[in-house]
């Protein structure tokens, strides 16, 4: 479903002499297959987002090759956008100004979703988030599990076969995480999505993900099960301490590489 | 793509409908701004009988069709030249994930009625002066020729002036200097400024399209700078070649396209 082959992708930053080339991702290689559902973790700044900006056609790799869902990722974004769902838990892609239902209904015309699926999706989705209460709220004035939820959903009306999260329970009290993981679990259950997650919460990833990919300073470090990620470590270790010494390539509190 | 934009721009016109007052008041005050610039060429004529060997209708001719084509160009794609805004604030990427081409959601974004208020205004001018030219038939043609040539030269610049945006993320102005300068510029007859810019604004950035040339034909007068007399009829492909040059330049800005981090 996802096939990335030694992508990467790097960034002139500065000016004059304080010019410099950041390596976001390096020599990136993994392939996710049709139903997996895969966390993808790493510290701040370890190259997660753009990851997925290059998964799902924004940004292009300066090397290497993607393939998503068949499709070349910058070559075909739009069609490739027909059968992705993206949801980035830092911004909305619902419009701003627009209530709820009418961005529902926007996204319906550009994806070109028959209008009986839609109906059923949209009240079947609608049911399990709870949208029922602020459906005629402008997307500016949701809070911001109410926001995702909304957000979620737009992602899945055009019942997309592969859903790429990055952050989505970012800023999310208890409740709202709760529900969001239960919803993500159920729908790659039932309904077979696949699902690649990035998150900080190891919460997320111990719910929801049987595999783990792990990156760091645009490198993978690690990628297997969940049960292969606790057995790095010693025995009585929690996750977090694991995954803290595998950030860091050594002892927890060794200073990261330049 | 049409279709698209219709739907967008409809679905961003009922949105903003839910402040009809703030909506009239923007329709008005723009409307308002844009009569300043006629009643200033009313006060030229007031002291002179001619601009650059133009008559009032005839300024008022110039002035109405370039302001007619930008805003048209304005209306419809202007929105265009805030992409770095969008790409600041990180819902370029939002648009770059749907099914639609990200051109049109950013012509479309926050479509309202306001942008009606310059049309409205180039309306009422080209309504005075035709009538007092007495243009004969067969030259009027060209009229709603030279006025659609004038949208695409417009919003090629437009269009451009975005392009530039995926280098300049910081610099919007560079690329406002050539849209609304280019507006300024085609609202006087061209012979009131100086051969060398007259000759920049045909050969490079083609302005003189946008309502010199053709109306020399309209208004049948000779060339002040003594330019081929072919020029008058070459407003399409000027608008072709600009508008080629323009969609090139988005595509390869898309291409380089970094966003934004995190
Ligand atoms: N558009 C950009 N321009 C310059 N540097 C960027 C850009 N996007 C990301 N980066 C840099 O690339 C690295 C990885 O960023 P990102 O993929 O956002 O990390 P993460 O999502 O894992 O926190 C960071 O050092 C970041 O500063
Ligand atoms: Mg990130």
């Amino acid at each position: 479903m996802i096939e990335v082959d030694r992508a990467g992708r790097s960034f002139t930053v500065g000016r004059g002499s304080a010019r410099r080339t950041v390596h976001a991702v390096r020599d990136l290689s993994f392939t996710v297959g049709a139903g997996e559902f895969v966390g993808y973790l790493g510290p701040n700044g370890a190259g997660k987002s753009t990851t997925i900006k290059m998964l799902t056609g924004v940004l292009a790799p300066t090397s290497g090759r993607l393939r998503v869902a068949g499709l070349d990722p910058t070559r075909r974004r739009t069609a490739l956008a027909r059968r992705i769902g993206v949801v980035f838990g830092q911004r909305t892609t619902l419009w701003w100004d627009l209530p709820l239902k009418d961005s529902f209904q926007l996204i319906r015309y550009l994806y070109k979703v028959d209008r009986i699926d839609f109906r059923r999706r949209l009240d079947e989705l609608a049911g399990l988030l709870d949208l029922g209460s602020f459906m005629d709220t402008p997307v500016r004035q949701l809070s911001l599990g109410q926001r995702m939820r909304g957000d979620v959903t737009a992602a899945l009306l055009h019942d997309p076969a592969v859903l790429v999260l990055d952050e989505p329970t970012i800023g999310l009290d208890v409740v709202s995480k709760a529900a969001m993981r239960d919803f993500l679990r159920r729908l790659n259950a039932e309904r077979g999505t696949t699902v690649l997650l990035t998150t900080h919460d190891l919460g997320d990833i111990e719910k929801l993900c049987r595999r783990v990919m792990l990156i760091d300073h645009g490198r993978l470090g690690f990628d297997g099960t969940l049960d292969e990620l606790r057995a790095t470590g010693p025995d009585g270790d929690s996750l977090e301490e694991v995954v803290a010494r595998l950030y860091t390539g050594s002892a927890p509190g060794t200073p990261a590489p330049p | 793509m049409v279709r698209t934009y219709l739907l967008l721009a409809w679905t961003w016109l009922r949105a903003s409908a839910q402040y009809p007052v703030s909506l009239a008041m923007m329709v008005l005050g723009s409307f308002a701004v844009n009569a300043l610039d006629v009643a200033a060429i009313w006060i030229i004529f007031q002291h002179t009988g001619s601009l650059g060997g133009f008559g009032l209708a005839e300024v008022m001719f110039l002035y109405g069709t370039a302001d007619m084509s930008f805003a048209l160009a304005d209306t419809l794609f202007g929105n265009v030249d805030r992409l770095s805004h969008h790409i600041r604030s990180g819902s370029f990427d939002t648009m770059l994930i749907r099914p639609a081409s990200a051109f049109v959601q950013m012509a479309t974004d926050r479509f309202s009625v306001h942008r009606f208020g310059r049309l409205a205004q180039s309306a009422v001018v080209l309504g005075i002066a035709l009538p007092r030219l007495g243009l004969p038939w067969e030259r009027t043609w060209m009229v709603p020729l030279m006025i659609a040539c004038g949208v695409v030269i417009f919003a090629a610049i437009f269009t451009l002036g975005g392009a530039l945006q995926f280098l300049l993320t910081d610099a919007p102005e560079v690329a406002n200097a050539f849209t609304y300068g280019g507006s300024a510029l085609t609202q006087y007859p061209l012979s009131v400024y100086g051969e060398q810019l007259v000759r920049g604004v045909t050969f490079v950035v083609p302005l003189a399209f946008v309502n010199w040339q053709p109306a020399l034909y309209v208004l049948d007068r000779p060339d002040p700078l003594g330019l081929p007399y072919w020029l008058r009829f070459a407003a399409p492909l000027a608008a072709l070649l600009l508008a080629l040059a323009a969609a090139l330049a988005w595509r390869a800005g898309i291409r380089r396209y970094r966003s934004t981090g995190s």
